[in-house]
């Protein structure tokens, strides 16, 4: 059983291609892109008991912290770079899209909407948003940019991102179609460098 | 082991015929596909694993590493480790008799690269019926050599470890190296490195060179945590007497070292690990000097290891990339500096576990 955003990202992975998976735990993803894909595929992961789990899971896994960037990794060395679940976590977001399109000739970010429903809910009530995506207390949450579907679009157009295409998807991992900002819970952008 | 065709060696010298020392541990299977060769750093030797029957002492110098259930489990591997020419402990070595003259070689002896003792490694290998080793791993100088096996002989092996290493030394490095070297040259018993002729050794000057590598294989807060500012006695006695215990420590590990060591192969050890530079071959690349490589990578460091720092090892991950090999890096959290690579550690030893378990199913181990 494969998370529904990861569900999504594979799709958008072309056969053969170079992945960078970014926080890729314990490479579950990349796992199944080689067998379904067969793509070459790299994650870079700072948790050790993750990395060991990688390793054990017959990834290639590079120990690094995402935050100093990808200095490591030349431009347009991967097809596609991956960042998944990820992006809300990071404390320098804008820096590290961009070097995300950097290295990659496309990009995958997916991102629980805090624009979601029943997170605007719980905000109105006068509480943080708890939720399947977000399972954390204010006080120990790791996630510290969290953001909507329209404030991530925004960085996008800052960054000189385009954004090739869009899922949104609700709790249960379906397509949400109708006022996604609002009755999806979970997003997942293609995005490339604007031409 | 005897060989007796000669070794031509990269300083354009020859080895006529020389002896190579190795231990083997577990069982090669009938498809000669489960071996490990573990090449040593710079004090080390063939005797990796085990103890030696009735001498409880006497476990080999990776012991916590390899062995039966250990990360490099020899109920699956086939174990190989080897005594490099030039060394003191039973291989081919400055200390040896030549036999040209029945004498010890002493200065004669010639400098070796790290590329001399992988091509002596691949002629060991042919003689055990070895032609594709599952992985080649060491650390420090010894992941020099399993890197340089990856470049020498690409298609024999499958893995390459390559840990605490660096694609070349620092001028830093290379500095400690010299001031190590020099108290060794400038012992009064060291002879122009003849001494066995004169009937000495030149201890002092290999005491303190050991003192010096021991200083800085181990990081300042590893120091610290392990020493402190310890006196023996109680109060100062405004004496140059061992007094701290750091000063102790490093009086033991001198005095240890150069009664079991031999002072013209710290000499050839040293010389080799300067010399290492496989970039120097590609107008500076290492990316150019890697790319007749073809083995899977793993590549660990240790964030306290200011001699053979991270940031040298992800150099090599680098040029890995590059090449669009397989390669997995990880950096180990540990205090204990260069050192670490020899010291049990759970994400360490959970890292090589995982790593050798799917080169086990990779090859049927």
């Amino acid at each position: 059983m494969m998370r529904a955003d990861l569900e999504m990202v594979a799709r958008w992975i072309t056969s053969g291609s170079r992945v960078l998976d970014l926080g890729c735990g314990d490479g579950f993803l990349l796992s199944r892109l080689r067998q379904t894909k067969q793509v070459h595929g790299f994650g870079i992961e700072i948790e050790p008991d993750q990395v060991v789990a990688a390793i054990a899971n017959g990834v290639n896994v590079l120990q690094m912290n995402l935050e100093t960037g990808l200095s490591g990794f030349d431009d347009n060395s991967f097809d596609t770079v991956i960042l998944s679940q990820t992006l809300q976590a990071m404390h320098h977001t804008e820096s590290l899209l961009r070097e995300m399109l950097r290295v990659g000739h496309e990009g995958i970010v997916t991102f629980p909407n805090f624009g979601y429903w029943k997170n605007r809910w719980q905000v109105l009530w006068g509480l943080m948003p708890k939720s399947a995506d977000m399972p954390y207390e204010w006080y120990n949450t790791p996630n510290v940019h969290l953001c909507t579907l329209r404030d991530f679009e925004d960085l996008c157009d800052l960054i000189g991102a385009q954004v090739m295409e869009r899922c949104v998807i609700d709790v249960q991992g379906q397509p949400v179609s109708l006022w996604p900002n609002f009755m999806g819970s979970l997003a997942i952008y293609r995005i490339r460098p604007k031409a | 082991m005897h060989f007796d065709a000669p070794l031509d060696l990269d300083s354009g010298a020859r080895l006529e015929q020389y002896d190579l020392v190795y231990e083997t541990y577990g069982q090669l299977n009938a498809e000669h596909s489960n071996a490990i060769l573990i090449c040593h750093a710079l004090s080390g030797h063939h005797h990796v694993a085990g103890t030696y029957e009735g001498e409880p002492r006497s476990a080999g110098w990776w012991d916590n590493m390899v062995g039966p259930g250990k990360p490099v489990d020899t109920r699956r591997f086939f174990v190989v480790g080897v005594n490099n020419p030039g060394g003191c402990n039973g291989s081919t070595g400055p200390s040896s008799l030549d036999p040209a003259t029945g004498k010890p070689y002493g200065s004669r002896f010639p400098f070796m690269t790290v590329r001399d003792w992988v091509r002596a490694q691949a002629r060991l290998a042919d003689h055990l019926g070895i032609h594709r080793f599952a992985a080649v791993m060491g650390g420090s100088l010894g992941g020099m050599q399993a890197m340089q096996w990856a470049m020498t002989y690409p298609d024999r092996l499958g893995h390459a470890l390559v840990i605490a290493a660096a694609p070349s030394l620092s001028a830093q490095n290379i500095g400690f190296n010299e001031v190590a070297r020099q108290a060794i040259t400038t012992d009064p018993d060291f002879y122009q490195g003849d001494y066995q002729a004169h009937g000495k050794l030149p201890e002092r000057g290999l005491r303190l060179a050991r003192m010096l590598g021991h200083i800085t294989y181990l990081s300042d807060d590893a120091m610290m945590e392990k020493f402190g500012r310890e006196l023996l006695k109680q109060k100062p006695a405004f004496s140059l007497d061992v007094e701290f215990e750091i000063e102790s420590y490093l009086r033991y590990q001198g005095d240890k070292f150069s009664q079991r060591f031999d002072a013209n192969t710290y000499l050839i050890m040293t010389k080799a690990l300067d010399y290492f530079d496989p970039a120097s071959e590609t107008e500076g690349s290492l990316s150019a000097a890697m790319a007749r490589a073809k083995a899977g990578f793993l590549v660990v460091s240790f964030t306290s290891d200011w001699r053979f720092s991270p940031s040298r090892s992800r150099e090599i991950v680098k040029a890995l990339l590059d090449n669009g090999l397989n390669v997995s890096y990880s950096e180990i959290d540990s205090s204990q500096g260069h050192d670490a690579f020899l010291m049990e550690n759970g994400h360490y030893f959970a890292v090589i576990r995982s790593y050798l378990d799917r080169v086990a199913s990779e090859v049927g181990a």
